[in-house]
């Protein structure tokens, strides 16, 4: 049997392989003051914000939800922080940003345990309870940046996107948040757990378990990650924008998820998977820039690669290709018959 | 092999050397399987044994690997469902898959309906429905949403709708396994109406009963393998029992002591409910349970049976009554409340209430102890002792603990579920129907388990639906009626007939 990342695995690489073919620079990697340089280095340091939001997608999912807030969720982390470093006297202070930071994630989780506690305790389908965030948040945001677009200058808030240790440090935090929802979602029984909620309610309530508890986390982890993701994308920007920060970005979260292998149907998650997807569309996006892809046609093209790559995974098709062989194979041993083949 | 000496007529369906293989799994190895026009032919086995999926080769939801199909003479490769209808197969599955939200003549027509001018002509719709319902010999509107009909009646829809497909076969999985007895007169009418017709009908059902009643021809399967074709009336019940499993089946015959076992009630009962009920669900009703007793409960599908053991384990909220776990009240609002109270409850319906079918074997039977203990997870060595431990105390097949749990056939799923239970060291198990569309094999290895565990002192409610079984197993039989309870009974004091008497007739005028 093959492994379940096989398909997303191979896409990745493949896309890797043209990007290659066509530009051979598109691979290179070069050191430049103490630093790594090159397409792909750019990949790894732009899919931080969707690798959070994904990550905490993945979670949720898992749990038979979706969370549709999380763009709107950045936005307000990000209206949060910079006003939070726009009111201080002294924006390039260490503590002021680390403030910032706390605050704005803060604010993030809480609204994630909004979510869960809409979806967990009052039983409102999670598509519907996560929409009320996904329309409201960005109206929050702007009454926190009074309907400013809020910028700053302040050095160690911009380091969070831009800074390098050898590698870009955006880079770093997704890893380390790759990490830290891994191991607890793995070394203790919360990532079974999650599953068995996921798979069969029911049963699991029956059982014992705690799915409400295990529910509402979900989405206070999905809150708190994409809290961090917003925080990336202001630092990138140097601006707190309340309508462009994670547009869209739900669904492309939904959609690495997906190309990861975790069935929307919930239950059985990967977050390795989940890494593979993000990378997959951040390499997409690059390729579009690199191929010279006309800004008008890349939606079209984005589109066209995801359909093949989700059509290669489907299990229909898999399993269509072995009937194939299969009854060519039981044909070829039965006896000799004019219509054997013939479908009816 | 060789065939019965009346196989002259020529069968509508001749399968050969069928060969299937799932990894790791051999499923069928080399059967055969003859089916005759005007016959009902009942396909028996343990589960596991091959049966769904020699129907599933037949009906062409798998493609087999080697062997071949033919129908009415004509050799046929099925690359799916709709190749095995075009072919006159037709099947009703166990779960009916119909559209509950559509009309009764939507459902027997679908796909089928008559057209005028391009659009759907409704009006021949529901007069086609209603003949071929008729044909069944039932009259219902059929502009009646089919979720306002009984199970019974939905099942003769599935079968009116393969009638308009024009089916020679008749492919009838587990048909009656959600039926009371009159609906099940009123289904076998109907199949030997059909049989009368020339429909050849393949009758596939752990009711030994009903099997005996209705088919012509039995053929046995025992892991994968073909055992041999009969006549039903020259196959006496003992000897196709000993067929399906392969060895004697004195078994059951050991368990029967268990009854008679005498029960100290002297001190405080395990658990004592005194007046649980909740309005328009239950009546309240009494019910003790002592150290190591088995209390049965008796009554017919939707007798209360169901909704009193969830009320006690707090599946369902009672909204009147009290209970005591072992002497001091507990509060049961919620499951976790029972399990702290050492109360284990294995749902009636396992697919739904009972296993989590992506998870595996082992993960399920963790399951339990993994939700008590909370997120800090069992340490592997000690996960891996629990896991085989159990396994091997219910003799799970396959005997592996990284098989989907969704794989395995009924009976192992509901050894799994005892053993999820068993790991969380209950002292009061209660067991609602866990013998129901399981195989006689697996029946008797569970009821012996659960006479087992009560000798070694833990305390069952059991819950079935065969009264045999209940009276072999318990002490005492609470008995229930009309979402009331209609009385307790000592079960020493009652065979099958006096308790069948007791059910239909007691509290008629006497109402306790």
């Amino acid at each position: 049997m093959k492994h379940r990342l096989f398909w997303p695995v191979a896409a990745l690489v493949t896309l890797i392989l043209i990007n290659t073919i066509a530009r051979s620079q598109f691979a290179s990697i070069t050191v430049r003051d103490g630093r790594l340089y090159g397409a792909l280095i750019d990949i790894l340091r732009q899919s931080a914000p969707l690798m959070l939001v994904s990550l905490g997608m993945t979670i949720v999912i898992a749990t038979r939800g979706i969370d549709l807030s999380v763009g709107a969720v950045m936005a307000v982390s990000g209206a949060v922080a910079l006003t939070i470093i726009d009111g201080s006297s002294d924006p390039n202070n260490l503590g002021v940003v680390l403030l910032a930071v706390v605050v704005a994630i803060v604010v993030s989780l809480l609204l994630g345990v909004w979510n869960g506690f809409l979806v967990s305790l009052l039983g409102i389908q999670p598509i519907i309870a996560t929409l009320v965030l996904m329309l409201a948040g960005r109206g929050v945001a702007l009454l926190i940046t009074e309907g400013f677009i809020t910028t700053v200058n302040s050095t160690p808030f911009e380091f969070l996107s831009t800074g390098y240790l050898l590698l870009p440090f955006a880079f770093f935090i997704w890893v380390a948040a790759v990490v830290a929802v891994g191991l607890t979602e793995r070394r203790t029984a919360l990532g079974v757990l999650t599953e068995a909620v996921g798979i069969n309610p029911e049963a699991s309530r029956l059982a014992g378990v705690r799915s409400r508890g295990i529910i509402w986390s979900a989405y206070a982890a999905s809150g708190a990650l994409a809290g961090i993701a917003g925080i990336i994308y202001a630092s990138n920007i140097k601006a707190a924008d309340a309508n462009a920060a994670g547009q869209f970005i739900e669904l492309y979260a939904i959609l690495a998820v997906v190309l990861g292998g975790t069935s929307l149907m919930g239950g059985k998650f990967t977050l390795a998977g989940t890494v593979v997807g993000v990378l997959i569309i951040q390499t997409l996006e690059s390729t579009m820039l690199f191929l010279g892809v006309p800004p008008a046609e890349s939606p079209v093209f984005f589109a066209a690669v995801v359909v093949v790559v989700v059509v290669i995974q489907s299990p229909r098709l898999h399993r269509f290709m072995r009937g194939i062989t299969r009854s060519a194979r039981s044909r070829g041993s039965a006896e000799p018959s004019e219509d054997a083949g013939v479908a009816i | 092999m060789t065939l019965p000496a009346d196989a002259a007529t020529a069968p509508i369906v001749e399968m050969r050397g069928i060969t299937i293989s799932f990894p790791g799994v051999l499923a069928l190895d080399n059967v055969d399987f003859f089916l005759r026009p005007g016959e009902v032919h009942s396909l028996m086995g343990e589960n596991g044994a091959g049966k769904s999926t020699l129907i599933k080769a037949l009906t062409g939801v798998y493609a087999i690997d080697s062997g071949s199909i033919d129908v009415t003479g004509t050799s046929q490769v099925f690359r799916g469902t709709s190749d095995a209808e075009a072919a006159g197969i037709s099947t009703v599955y166990q779960e009916i898959n119909l559209c509950t939200n559509l009309s009764v003549g939507e459902n027997v027509m679908l796909g089928h309906e008559p057209r005028k001018g391009g659009r759907i002509d409704w009006k021949a719709v529901h007069r086609l429905a209603a003949e071929h319902l008729e044909g069944l010999g039932i009259s219902i509107d059929t502009r009646s949403l089919l979720s306002n009909h009984s199970i019974a009646i939905q099942q003769l829809v599935a079968i009116s709708r393969a009638m308009v497909l024009d089916a020679k076969v008749l492919v009838l999985d587990e048909p009656t396994s959600s039926l009371d007895r009159g609906e099940v007169e009123q289904l076998f009418t109907v199949i030997r109406d059909l049989r009368a017709k020339g429909a050849a009908i393949i009758f596939v059902s752990h009711f030994l009963d009903q099997v005996y009643e209705i088919a012509d021809r039995i053929t046995v399967l025992r892991n994968g393998k073909l055992v041999g074709e009969y006549l039903v009336k020259d196959l006496p019940r003992d000897q196709l029992v000993t067929k399906m499993i392969g060895r004697q089946l004195d078994d059951l015959e050991a368990i029967s002591s268990t009854a008679a076992r005498a029960i100290d009630r002297t001190d405080t009962p395990i658990l004592k409910a005194t007046g649980v009920g909740r309005r328009g669900v239950l009546e309240p009703v009494d019910v003790d349970v002592f150290d190591g007793e088995i209390v049965g409960i008796a009554g017919l599908l939707g007798s209360g049976r169901t909704e009193l053991v969830r009320l006690l384990y707090g599946a369902d909220r009672a909204d009147s009554g009290n209970i005591e776990v072992a002497g001091t009240p507990a509060k049961m609002t919620s499951p976790r409340h029972a399990i702290d109270r050492r109360i284990a409850f294995s749902s009636e319906d396992r697919r739904e209430e009972g296993i989590v079918a992506d998870l595996t074997v082992a993960e399920n039977i963790l399951l339990g102890i993994q939700a008590r203990k909370g997120l800090r997870k069992i340490r592997r060595e000690k996960q891996d002792s629990v896991v085989s431990e159990y396994m091997a105390a219910l003799d799970v097949r396959p005997a592996d603990p990284d098989m989907v749990a969704g794989n395995l056939s009924g009976g192992n799923q509901q050894k799994v579920l005892i053993a999820r239970w068993l790991a969380t060291a209950p002292e009061l198990l209660i067991l609602d129907e866990p013998t129901r569309g399981i195989d006689v094999g697996t029946k008797a290895d569970l009821q012996k388990k659960v006479a087992e565990l009560s000798e070694q002192g833990l305390s069952v409610i059991f819950i079935s639906s065969e009264l045999e079984e209940v009276l072999r197993l318990a002490q005492r039989i609470v008995v229930m009626r009309d979402r009331k309870s209609i009385g307790g009974l000592d079960s020493r004091r009652f065979d099958l007939d006096g308790l069948i008497e007791f059910i239909a007739n007691q509290g008629e005028g006497s109402a306790a």
